[in-house]
This record gives structure tokens, C-alpha cells and sequence, in this order.
């Protein structure tokens, strides 16, 4: 659940024997549970009323009202979403833009990682500095000459049906990469930096590159860090809304967090159909939440700096 | 457990001034120097040619007139027109502002101290605790534009959630929560907040694992209840935290746009920074210029938080 999962081991004195400790009221414990269960039931209330609005068809929501038990109950709503809308193109569309994005997002990050924590240059701290700031400002400081700059850039057309890095997938592949690494980097040169200095001393006694140093030495000890940090990128630009809006025109090339704005009102026309799509979209997010929480919690509290 | 902990914590041969790192980077072979050049020179320029060159180009753009078609030469230096614009004669821009400090408010004071207060109760060592920190957490991976379209579904005057249950869904009696330029902007802080308790509630707890817990149990055995072990023992221990906390308060504050764009694309009563400067680029009319003037004042905002945030990390990172 903590950072210190990934973290180099801290040694820490053994939980508190519970039996020192004065026996909590029964009643304020008793009342704890109940507000939690509370909070907990309202928190999942969105969720729950969405999945259930989805399983119900429109006309049956139409005549019986929304907040209502009966009628028929189907899949019909998530069927009709997924063919009519086309949506297995747009998640084609997410996997094209999220997977180059995330690698060499990792790649780059654990190289400046590398040169910041292993070798003391003195531009270490400004170059760490510039990549961590870079990372915390809102996109939209930088949108306006970014776009200018993506219209202006030609691409050959085997690379960008649109001839330039606007409206193509290289050019939201490449912001991903740009945005993201500052905060990559920030955290993984922190976690190098605590790796022991021998490590690489002894393997430059035996006449190892630089290179090899990172990439067999360094590299396969960041594995931890690597797969939290992969968990967590992954959501976040799963999750783009902001970059696919501006910077892909081409409605049938946006990824689906984007693309789903549109179809709204195209294909989606009432909230059952709107909610089943809602819930289709959010499946890779929810598989990270159901199986790969604890990298994801990991990568988020090990860069607690992210903004 | 937080990087600047861990910034602190690092060994100390990693900064001890230049003795050392000359010594080692007199061992590197050309070969070397090349390699280590590369693996920081590529980053580096695509975050300064995507990230910080945009930036500075922002602020120099702020001063021109550029139409959004043309070419560079189409460019005319108008001073601070733009900004005499803008505070002057730009009617969604005081609306802008106020929902901005709204937002950076309600995320200030329901957020932050509710997701304390969580990750306080669930550090305690109570039964299902995993269970309750998953279900609070869940919000935080779904998409900010997906929490647009559940703000639809349970605030839409017809087919939403609330009024279905207050059975107000007819004309004349329902609470339009989506289209009173009065109510949607809390509307939409519900939903955000939603998700922003979660994910304060993570980072606190992260910081709670760190705090000696002998500390507590010595605190108990003195006598002290929970309000007096959380204030001398526990708060004091989360200070970098609180930092994080605050700085991702108001980045988030101010990077907010998905939500409000899914609803009405940020206008009637939805108007945030964000959204004006997307509209004058993507807008019929795109007004670079005018754009940028926008972006730069979100900029300015932003950097005087960023900055002395990173100056104190880093400066602590030197001194140790």
C-alpha cells in the first residue's frame, strides 16, 4: 500500500504490542465502522447507479422513471454501445497513442535518471529542476504556441495522414513523452540514488561502459519503481482528455477518453447509453484499480511531489 | 514516504561537491562522455523544445496579434493590448477567475482536511481498512472527462440521479443543476472533490506510514487522547506532506477543464482560465495573441507556486 513497498528496506522498530496501548472505547470503534461504511456507500453510489442505469434499456427508464426496481434488465445498452459508436476502434486508437508513449516515457526517464543519480555533473539539480517544473504546469500554459508549433512542423504522410505533427498520433505521442518524464525521472533518480555507489564502481573496476552500467546494472534493480511508474502512466494518459481534444482534429483518430465527448449526443443519446459507454471506457482503469492497485499507489506516493 | 524524504535521506557522496565527481568523470572514456551526453541530451531537448519553449513562447506571443491562419510573418507586436483586453473588456474573464479561487477554495478546505482526516482514521488499526482505502481511492483512476459524464448522470435535470430522487424531474418544478449558471460550478466541485479526497487521503496516508510509530505509542502512554497525539506528535511529522498536498491543491485547481468541457465546453457559469485559453485556439476565430496573454497569466499563477516548492525540495536536497 506505501511507497515503502518499492523503497529500499527501512529498518523500523515492530508494530506496538497491541497490549500496551489503552483498549479503544468499544462504542467510538463501533461508530468509526458505521462512518466509514456510510462514507464508503456514497462514494460508491455514482459507480453503482451508473452500472445499474446500464443494465436497464431506455424505455424502461422512460416509463418507470430512473430511480425504480423493475422492467427488464440486459446487456443491450453496452452492445449497442460498443458496435454502433465503433468503440473497439477508439481503443485501438488509446493502445497506438498510450503504449509507444509509456516505454519511451520509461526509457527516457530512467536515462536522465541515471546520468542525474550516478554521476555528479554540477547541471545535475537545474536539469532535474527543469524536468520536475516542466511536469507541474497546467497544460494549458503551454497550449497555444504548442499548437502553432504542431501546425507548423511538416511530417512526411506515411508517418501522419495530416502532413503535419498536428492531428497525428507522433505528435500526442511525443507531448505524452515530453510532459511526463519530469515527473518519471524526478522519482527514479531518487530511488537510483539509493542504491549503493559500489555497485557501479566495482562494475567500471571490470571495465563496463556507461551504457552497460545502466542497462544491465542499474536498469533491472529500477524494476519495482519501473512497474509502478508504468501502472500509474498508463492511467494517466489512458486518461488524456486534454491533449487529444486540441491537438487531434480528426474525430475517428482521437483515443477513446477523447473520442467519447464527441459520440455523446451522436451515438449516445440518453444516460443509459451514455452510462454503459461511461463504464466501458473506464475498464482498463478499472482492471489497474482491481489488479495492479498497490503499483499504482506505489507509483503515486513514491513522486508525492507530482502536482 | 516521500521523495523529499528520500532526497534527504540519499548518501551524501552523491553531492559532496566537485572533488568526487571530478574524480570519476576523469575515469570516463570519450566513449562514455558521448553516451551520458545522449541519455540526458534527448530528454532534455524534447521537454525544453515541447515543454519550456512554448512556455517562454507563451509570454512573447502575449505582446502580438497573430491570426490562427498565416504564417509567422502574419505576426504583429501589439504591447499590452492583450492584457488591457483582458481585464478590461472580456466579459468571461472575471467569471474565470472567481470559479478558479472557488475551485482552489472548496479543494483547499473539503478535500484536503477530509482526505486527513480518512487517512488518520484508516491508519488506526482497524478491521477492513484495505477494503475502505480501496473503495475511497477508486474515483482517483477513473478519467477526469469520465467524472464529466457521471456529473451528467447523476446532476441532468430529467434523467439524473438527484432529481429522480427528489422526484422534481418535470418543468417548472425541476432544479436545472447542470444549466443555472448558479449551481452547475458546485455541481461539477462535487464530482471533482469526489475524486481529489481519495487522492489526498493516499498521499496522507503514505505520510502516515512514515511517523515513528513509538512515537504514538509513547504519546499514549502519556496520557495523550487522539486529538493531542495527532497535533504534537503526528501533524508536526507531516509537514513535506502537507507541501505535496497544497502544491497538488492548487495545480489541479488550476489545471481543471475536463470536467467542466464535458458538461457545456465551460461556459455559462463554467468558465475556468483553462477553458478560455483552449477556446482561443480551437474557436472559430483563433486568437493567438490573446491566447497566450491568457496562457501567461495561468503561467505566472502557477510558476509562484511551483517555484519556491522546488526551490524548498531541492535547497533541503543541497543542504543535506
Amino acid at each position: 500500500m506505501t511507497a515503502t513497498t518499492v523503497h529500499r528496506p527501512t529498518s523500523r522498530p515492530a508494530p506496538p504490542v497491541a497490549a500496551h496501548r489503552p483498549r479503544p472505547a468499544r462504542i467510538s470503534r463501533i461508530a468509526l465502522h458505521a462512518f466509514l461504511v456510510g462514507t464508503c456507500v456514497i462514494w460508491l453510489a455514482p459507480l453503482i447507479y451508473a452500472f445499474y442505469t446500464a443494465l436497464r434499456p431506455y424505455d424502461s427508464t422512460a416509463t418507470r422513471g430512473y430511480v425504480s426496481v423493475g422492467g427488464p434488465y440486459n446487456l443491450s445498452n453496452f452492445t449497442t454501445a460498443w458496435s454502433q459508436a465503433d468503440l473497439p476502434r477508439y481503443f485501438w486508437n488509446s493502445m497506438v497513442i498510450t503504449v509507444p508513449a509509456l516505454v519511451f516515457t520509461l526509457l527516457l526517464a530512467s536515462m536522465v535518471a541515471f546520468v542525474v543519480a550516478r554521476y555528479s555533473f554540477r547541471i545535475n539539480i537545474a536539469l532535474l529542476l527543469l524536468f520536475t517544473a516542466g511536469n507541474l504546469l497546467p497544460q494549458q500554459a503551454i497550449i497555444t504556441p504548442l499548437y502553432k508549433i504542431y501546425q507548423l512542423v511538416p511530417l512526411p504522410t506515411w508517418l501522419a495522414a495530416s502532413g503535419k505533427l498536428d492531428d497525428s498520433f507522433l505528435g500526442l505521442i511525443l507531448i505524452h513523452v515530453a510532459f511526463q518524464t519530469g515527473f518519471c525521472a524526478f522519482v527514479m533518480s531518487n530511488y537510483m540514488r539509493t542504491i549503493p555507489g559500489e555497485l557501479g564502481e566495482a562494475a567500471l573496476m571490470d571495465g563496463a561502459s556507461a551504457w552497460r552500467q545502466y542497462w544491465q546494472i542499474i536498469l533491472p534493480l529500477c524494476r519495482p519503481v519501473l512497474a509502478a511508474l508504468a501502472t500509474l502512466e498508463f492511467t494517466w494518459i489512458y486518461n488524456d482528455f486534454f491533449w487529444a481534444t486540441v491537438l487531434m482534429q480528426t474525430g475517428a483518430n482521437r483515443p477513446i477518453t477523447a473520442a467519447l465527448n464527441n459520440l455523446t449526443g451522436e451515438f449516445f443519446v440518453n444516460n443509459n447509453l451514455i452510462s454503459a459507454a461511461s463504464l466501458i471506457v473506464a475498464v482498463p482503469t478499472l482492471v489497474v484499480f482491481f489488479a495492479l492497485q498497490r503499483q499504482f499507489v506505489a507509483g503515486l506516493t513514491l513522486g508525492s511531489s507530482k502536482g | 514516504m516521500t521523495t523529499v524524504q528520500d532526497a534527504r535521506s540519499a548518501p551524501p557522496s552523491a553531492r559532496t561537491g566537485t572533488g568526487r565527481g571530478r574524480r570519476r568523470s576523469r575515469r570516463l572514456t570519450s566513449h562514455d562522455r558521448i553516451t551520458l551526453t545522449l541519455m540526458g541530451g534527448v530528454p532534455t531537448l524534447l521537454t525544453v523544445g515541447l515543454v519550456w519553449l512554448p512556455a517562454l513562447l507563451s509570454v512573447a506571443l502575449s505582446f502580438s496579434s497573430w491570426p490562427g491562419i498565416g504564417g509567422v510573418s502574419s505576426i504583429h507586436w501589439v504591447g499590452l493590448e492583450n492584457y488591457r483586453n483582458i481585464f478590461t473588456e472580456y466579459p468571461q474573464f472575471p467569471p474565470a477567475i472567481e470559479h478558479n479561487l472557488l475551485w482552489l477554495a472548496v479543494f483547499f478546505l473539503l478535500p484536503a482536511p477530509f482526505g486527513l482526516f480518512l487517512a488518520v482514521q484508516l491508519d488506526k488499526q482497524i478491521r477492513f481498512s484495505r477494503l475502505y482505502q480501496s473503495v475511497l481511492f477508486l474515483p482517483v483512476v477513473l478519467s477526469l472527462a469520465l467524472i464529466g459524464f457521471m456529473t451528467e448522470l447523476i446532476f441532468s435535470p430529467t434523467q439524473g440521479l438527484i432529481n429522480n430522487l427528489t422526484g422534481d424531474t418535470h418543468q417548472g418544478n425541476m432544479i436545472d443543476w447542470l444549466g443555472d449558471p448558479h449551481l452547475n460550478i458546485w455541481a461539477v466541485l462535487v464530482m471533482a472533490c469526489w475524486r481529489q479526497t481519495g487522492y489526498v487521503m493516499i498521499l496522507y496516508l503514505a505520510g502516515l506510514k512514515s511517523v515513528d510509530p513509538s512515537l504514538k505509542e509513547a504519546a499514549a502512554l502519556d496520557g495523550a487522547n487522539g486529538w493531542q497525539a495527532f497535533q504534537h506528535v503526528v501533524w508536526p511529522a507531516l509537514r513535506s506532506i502537507n507541501v505535496v498536498v497544497l502544491v497538488i491543491t492548487v495545480i489541479e485547481s488550476l489545471r481543471a477543464f475536463d470536467i467542466v468541457y464535458i458538461i457545456n465546453r465551460g461556459t455559462d457559469g463554467l468558465e475556468l482560465l483553462s477553458v478560455l485559453v483552449t477556446d482561443n485556439i480551437i474557436g472559430e476565430a483563433s486568437r493567438i495573441g490573446f491566447g497566450s496573454a491568457l496562457a501567461t497569466i495561468l503561467l505566472v499563477i502557477s510558476l509562484a507556486f511551483i517555484v519556491p516548492y522546488l526551490i524548498t525540495i531541492f535547497r533541503k536536497d543541497e543542504r543535506e
